[in-house]
């Protein structure tokens, strides 16, 4: 068993660790709030000899990605992070990276998207880039980003999956936080995730290949992206796999899921990241007060946990969904959208409710997620919903 | 061994290399362009010096040399770009439309 030292540190650092852990080759990156301290943090271990890492700064997040494509075709086990601007940046590559099948594990500090300009927590990041190709975990807590990044490494390399991971965390609030956080021993991290041996290397002098090749004119192409989409669909056993794994060594859980209260609840919320934690202290203290109700976070948006959510709320007599980003002109938010098409199968209709909350670091407070169960406990007693989504705090 | 595409038309999705990857290199030598021509260059043996400018500059490496000078256009690649047209010092090369009468290309 790992041996195993309890910290004090906020999410940046113990993702700078966590990498430092996984000893990438190489990692490509560019300064940006609110993910600077991570490859500031790596860069110093990097300077202090702590891991053999080829640091290449360059002059954008564009070259940052373009970078760690051309790195990982060559080989290398690549890392790097990103937010916000910053990520909306790598757009293209983000694409090239998924549709090269190069399993690139990057940091995203979730950061609201300009205009008006703004750096404080938000999911229009990420969600903008969630149909990129790329399989994409969430943390809610400075542990979960530590635990993230360990398993991304083991989800993105599996030969099954050969797919970039984005290991997600909320911009400041658990990037900048200082949480307490347990962290594993180098030697354990490094069994953990093994050595890499790259499928199709450029530097294997002995196995020449061609990256980047065209399928257009009548080409491939349409194969390939098929090709994508099982391999994102084979990431769902892999994921539960290596999280079982990586729990055994950690003494820690992990699912695409995690519930809360549900084995008996009525109502749940269903939400992302970490105002799951504020979630769970408003449903503990309602469900002291007798109230059942429940809490849904999910870990993993990208594949997203269809039938884990389908089964989890079925039954339910109402659902909110709380999406920290928008999708403007859309029937709600990306993970709205998500849960009311999991339960559309289900043989019973279970209303479901969108709430629209904390873009660019709006307050999240306890009243307004009591408000929420508050909204829920009104439905399941047959009072009218509130009709459409809701701004939730907003004037 | 070259890579066999033959029977690409039949392959099933986990047949495709991973990632679009070849499984060998130096393939766009098979992969012939120079039907995209609409202009061909035509050098005039009294003009050319040998410079080789053109041969550099070719961004196709449709330029063919023996004992580094000058003899043939590579025309299953050269798309007719005009640049060694453009970069001749003595105005050697002439790009000439092709008209109706493509050359085969095989």
């Amino acid at each position: 068993m790992p041996t195993q030292k309890t910290i004090a540190a906020t999410g940046n650092t113990v993702v700078a660790e966590a990498m430092r852990q996984c000893a990438p080759d190489v990692m490509a990156a560019y300064p940006i709030t609110p993910q600077t301290t991570i490859v500031e943090e790596f860069a110093a271990f990097v300077a202090k000899g702590r891991v053999h890492t080829e640091y290449i700064t360059v002059e954008s997040e564009h070259s940052a990605m373009s970078a760690c494509v051309g790195a990982s075709a060559a080989g290398a086990r690549v890392m790097t992070a990103t937010s916000s601007q910053g990520l909306a940046l790598m757009w293209e590559e983000l694409h090239i990276a998924a549709g090269m099948r190069l399993p690139i594990v990057m940091a995203n500090a979730n950061r609201a998207l300009s205009a008006p300009i703004n750096i404080h927590c938000d999911h229009g990041d990420i969600m903008g880039a969630r149909d990129t190709g790329w399989i994409a975990l969430f943390a809610e807590t400075a542990q979960e980003a530590y635990d993230n990044t360990i398993m991304s490494v083991r989800i993105a390399e599996n030969e099954s999956v050969l797919l970039p991971v984005m290991s997600c965390l909320d911009g400041f609030i658990t990037t900048h936080s200082i949480d307490r956080v347990q962290v594993m021993d180098d030697e354990s991290v490094a069994g953990f995730v093994g050595e890499y041996t790259p499928a199709n290397a450029l530097l294997d002098l002995e196995n020449p290949v061609t990256h980047g090749s065209f399928a257009g004119l009548g080409g491939p192409y349409f194969e390939f992206k098929k090709a994508q989409r099982e391999a994102i669909e084979r990431s769902r056993k892999v994921i539960n796999d290596v999280g079982a794994e990586f729990s055994e060594l950690s003494g820690r859980p992990f699912g695409m899921i995690e519930t809360w209260g549900m084995e008996d609840a009525e109502v749940a919320i269903v939400v992302i990241g970490s105002t799951a934690g504020n979630v769970r202290h408003v449903a503990r203290g309602l469900r002291d007060a007798g109230a059942k109700v429940g809490v849904v976070k999910v870990r993993c948006f990208r594949p997203f946990p269809f039938a884990e959510i389908a089964e989890a709320l079925a039954g339910l007599k109402a659902v909110a969904v709380l999406d920290r980003a928008e999708s403007f002109g859309a029937e709600g938010g990306p993970l709205f959208l998500e849960v009311r098409s999991a339960l559309y199968d289900n043989a019973e209709r279970v209303p479901v409710i969108d709430y629209i909350y904390g873009l660019g670091g709006s307050d999240v407070k306890l009243e307004l997620i009591e408000s929420v169960y508050k909204d829920l406990s009104d439905i399941a007693a047959g009072v009218e919903a509130p009709a459409g989504l809701v701004y939730l705090g907003s004037r | 061994m070259k890579w066999d595409i033959s029977r690409m038309n039949e392959w099933k999705t986990d047949e495709f290399p991973l990632g679009a990857v070849i499984p060998e290199s130096g393939n766009s030598r098979d992969y012939v362009t120079g039907g995209w021509r609409s202009m061909r260059p035509e050098r005039s043996d009294e003009k050319c010096t040998q410079c080789l400018l053109c041969w550099i500059m070719c961004p196709d490496s449709a330029i063919n040399t023996a004992d580094e000078k000058v003899t043939t256009y590579n025309l299953k690649h050269c798309k007719g770009c005009g640049v060694c047209a453009n970069v001749c010092p003595t105005d050697a090369i002439t790009m000439v439309p092709e008209g109706c009468d493509l050359p085969e290309v095989k």
